[in-house]
């Protein structure tokens, strides 16, 4: 059995009450960082290792200690719960059954910040979520965790949850402050940074879910402890938003540095392909990050086994290698159709583009126009080219990694499986399987 | 179609959501309030509602605009009053999002994007709600129906027809009142 720290809990009923988490030990990172200086919290989760779960890995700890604190001006913690990377779901698994354990880990943060108010910024699309986030911080405030000076200690914070209404964009920080400003999720130029002008133009950290909530072993357990677990620069333990053509597809907490072999295929885990088909291909971190072959989603291309690790996923750089990203991890078997997965994927980020700079709006829209005209038998090999050339300039040439996310894996996909491509357009009557598949209104967005 | 107005009960819950944001911040309440707004006019999101919205929050009307036509789940125009969505994204496709559709278009005679003749059911397409591994699913108002067979969404129609459901995100007793 891997380590758990944030799911251990998991089978207990009733943990989504205040009663029976606070009897299983909820809200003592609270009472142990409220007996901290804000820098002794901040100094725990330094030395933890603990790297943002949102998806571009970024340690948490310098993170924080990079906020302005500026005298007089109010500084913001914002939960960011937008989940809507294709493939990702665990951050709803976590405020849904562990609601306290958000809120828990919101507390010890926002008090390691010297933040007194504090948003959950949550997609749309989850308000049932809203209603056990709600209720949860309510049972919160009754006991004392929330409102003014928290257990006699003298600090005060509020917590609210606030709905999006549909966008992806809005899980970019800046987008997101915006959206939560009441505007368009149209994101900021950086700098300057939200750490220096936030929300309102206050510093301001935005964390995820799963970081957020990881506050709370860290600082239960010390960060010394905590940096043992996992391997490497990969401190601690991982959510995986497991799905697609898997036999056990959900929510698993794996300590980094599993190999992924065992994670696909162990009773323990994924529990193997569905109908015991062959592996064709993994997106291992969310729709944003680069396929993988079957052969390189198992071994690095140096021959070692490959593992749920930052390090491991992403060695070989985008020629063999990937990243883990959010950890959502998208299984597809023999029978896939790559060229209409990545269709679903071109088509999501032309649909979820705010349109700001060109070379996204114009480059998003030509790719799923162009993997459109191959799945339906017209493509040309200079089709293929021309989507090489086009995700090209999109990268690196946009305000925000939107452009890069909605390039690579368009990259990757030529990159491994070009014959399939190539294929589909000499051959259009391969697509047959595919066009089984779709009815054509369905692949064009209205 | 009601007035264009909220009852005190939901008037009470927009001046407390306006409270949760620093004074002068009160914008901030825009999408909460707009989701309100849908859910209680009738579905979708008229000039008179947007207006509505605007002089609540006392700003111009083209802010709210600006703002309603950018989110996905905004309806600026009518729709059914039981709203299907359904995933299409990667995870849910490789499950068979696309025999759900199909089978829902042909069960009520309708496309995507389209709406029933009497009114009832609006069928749309939609990108990943973060169910990947609960393919294929649906959202039906704030509810998600997840591990679709043909046979429970046949279910499900039968239901919300039976039910005459109406399909919302959100009311007035989704957030505490304090
Ligand atoms: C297009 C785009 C979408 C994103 N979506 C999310 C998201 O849904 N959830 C999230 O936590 N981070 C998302 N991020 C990353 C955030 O910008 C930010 O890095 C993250 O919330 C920081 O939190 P962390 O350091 O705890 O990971 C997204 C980034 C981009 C560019
Ligand atoms: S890269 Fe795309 S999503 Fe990001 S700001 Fe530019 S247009 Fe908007
Ligand atoms: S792909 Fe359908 S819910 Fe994520």
């Amino acid at each position: 059995m891997g380590k758990k720290l944030l799911l251990q809990n998991d089978n207990v009923p009733g943990i989504d009450t205040y009663e029976v988490y606070r009897q299983h030990g909820g809200y003592t990172s609270v009472e142990k960082a409220l007996k901290m200086t804000s820098d002794e919290v901040v100094e725990e989760v330094k030395k933890s290792g603990l790297r943002g779960r949102g998806g571009a890995g970024f340690p948490t700890g310098m993170k924080w200690s990079f906020l302005a604190k500026p005298e007089g001006v109010p500084r913001y913690l914002v939960c960011n719960a937008d989940e809507s990377e294709p493939g990702t779901f665990k951050d709803r698994y976590l405020m849904q059954r562990h609601p306290h354990l958000l809120i828990e880990g919101m507390i010890a943060a926002s008090y390691a910040l010297g933040a007194n108010t504090a948003y959950i910024y949550i997609r749309g699309e989850y308000f049932y979520i809203v209603n056990i986030l709600e209720k949860a911080i309510e049972e919160a405030y009754t006991a004392g965790w929330l409102g003014d000076n928290i257990q006699g200690s003298g600090y005060s914070l509020n917590m609210y949850v606030h709905p999006g209404a549909g966008a992806y964009i809005c899980g970019e920080e800046t987008a997101l402050l915006e959206s939560l400003e009441g505007k368009r999720g149209n994101p900021r130029i950086k700098p300057p940074f939200p750490a220096v002008k936030g929300l309102y133009a206050c510093p301001t950290v935005v964390n995820n879910v799963e970081t957020i909530a990881a506050v709370v072993p860290i600082l239960n357990m010390g960060g010394e402890e905590y940096a043992k677990i996992g391997i490497g620069k990969s401190t601690g333990t991982k959510l995986i938003s497991a799905s697609g053509h898997i036999k056990k597809p959900g929510v698993y907490e794996i300590e980094l540095g599993l190999p992924v072999e065992e994670f696909i295929y162990s009773e323990e885990y994924c529990g193997g392909i569905l109908n015991d088909k062959k592996l064709k291909a993994v997106v291992p971190g969310g729709s944003s990050v680069p396929i993988l072959p079957a052969e390189l989603s198992l071994k690095t291309p140096t021959g070692e086994p490959r593992l749920m690790s930052y390090e491991s996923l992403s060695e070989g750089g985008f020629v063999s290698g990937s990243m883990l990203g959010s950890g959502g991890f998208i299984v597809m078997d023999e029978t896939t159709s790559i060229v209409r997965n990545l269709h679903t994927f071109n088509r999501f980020y032309h649909h979820e583009s705010c349109g700001q700079c060109s070379p996204c709006r114009e480059g998003t829209g030509w790719m799923e126009k162009i993997t459109h005209k191959i799945l339906d038998g017209h493509g040309t090999l200079a089709d293929i080219d021309l989507l090489w050339d086009i995700q090209r300039k999109i990268e690196g040439n946009t305000i925000c990694p939107l452009g890069d996310a909605a390039a690579w894996p368009v990259a990757a996909a030529i990159r491994h499986f070009r014959e399939e491509f190539e294929e589909y357009v000499s051959n259009p009557s391969s697509i047959v399987d595919v066009k089984h598949y779709y009815n054509i209104h369905n692949l064009v967005e209205a | 179609m009601s007035e264009v107005k909220f009852n005190d009960e939901t008037l009470a819950v927009v001046h407390n959501l306006m409270r949760r944001y620093p004074e002068g911040r009160h914008k901030s309440a825009l999408l909460p309030i707009l989701h309100l707004a849908q859910a209680e006019f009738g579905g979708w999101l008229s000039p008179a509602a947007m207006d509505y919205v605007a002089s609540i929050l006392n700003i111009k009307p083209v802010e709210v605009y600006e703002v309603a036509s950018f989110y996905s789940m905004y309806n600026l125009n009518p729709v059914g009053k039981c709203m299907l969505e359904v995933c299409r994204t990667s995870s849910c496709w490789l499950r068979g999002a696309d025999d759900v559709i199909r089978h829902i278009e042909k069960r009520l005679a309708i496309k995507v994007g389209e709406t029933t003749a009497d009114g009832m059911f609006s069928l749309k397409a939609v990108e990943c709600l973060g169910s990947c591994g609960t393919a294929p699913m649906m959202q039906v108002g704030k509810d998600y129906h997840e591990n679709l067979t043909l046979e429970k969404v046949d279910e499900l129609l039968t239901q919300f027809t039976k039910e005459d459901k109406h399909s919302r995100y959100c009311d007035a007793n989704t957030y505490r009142k304090n």
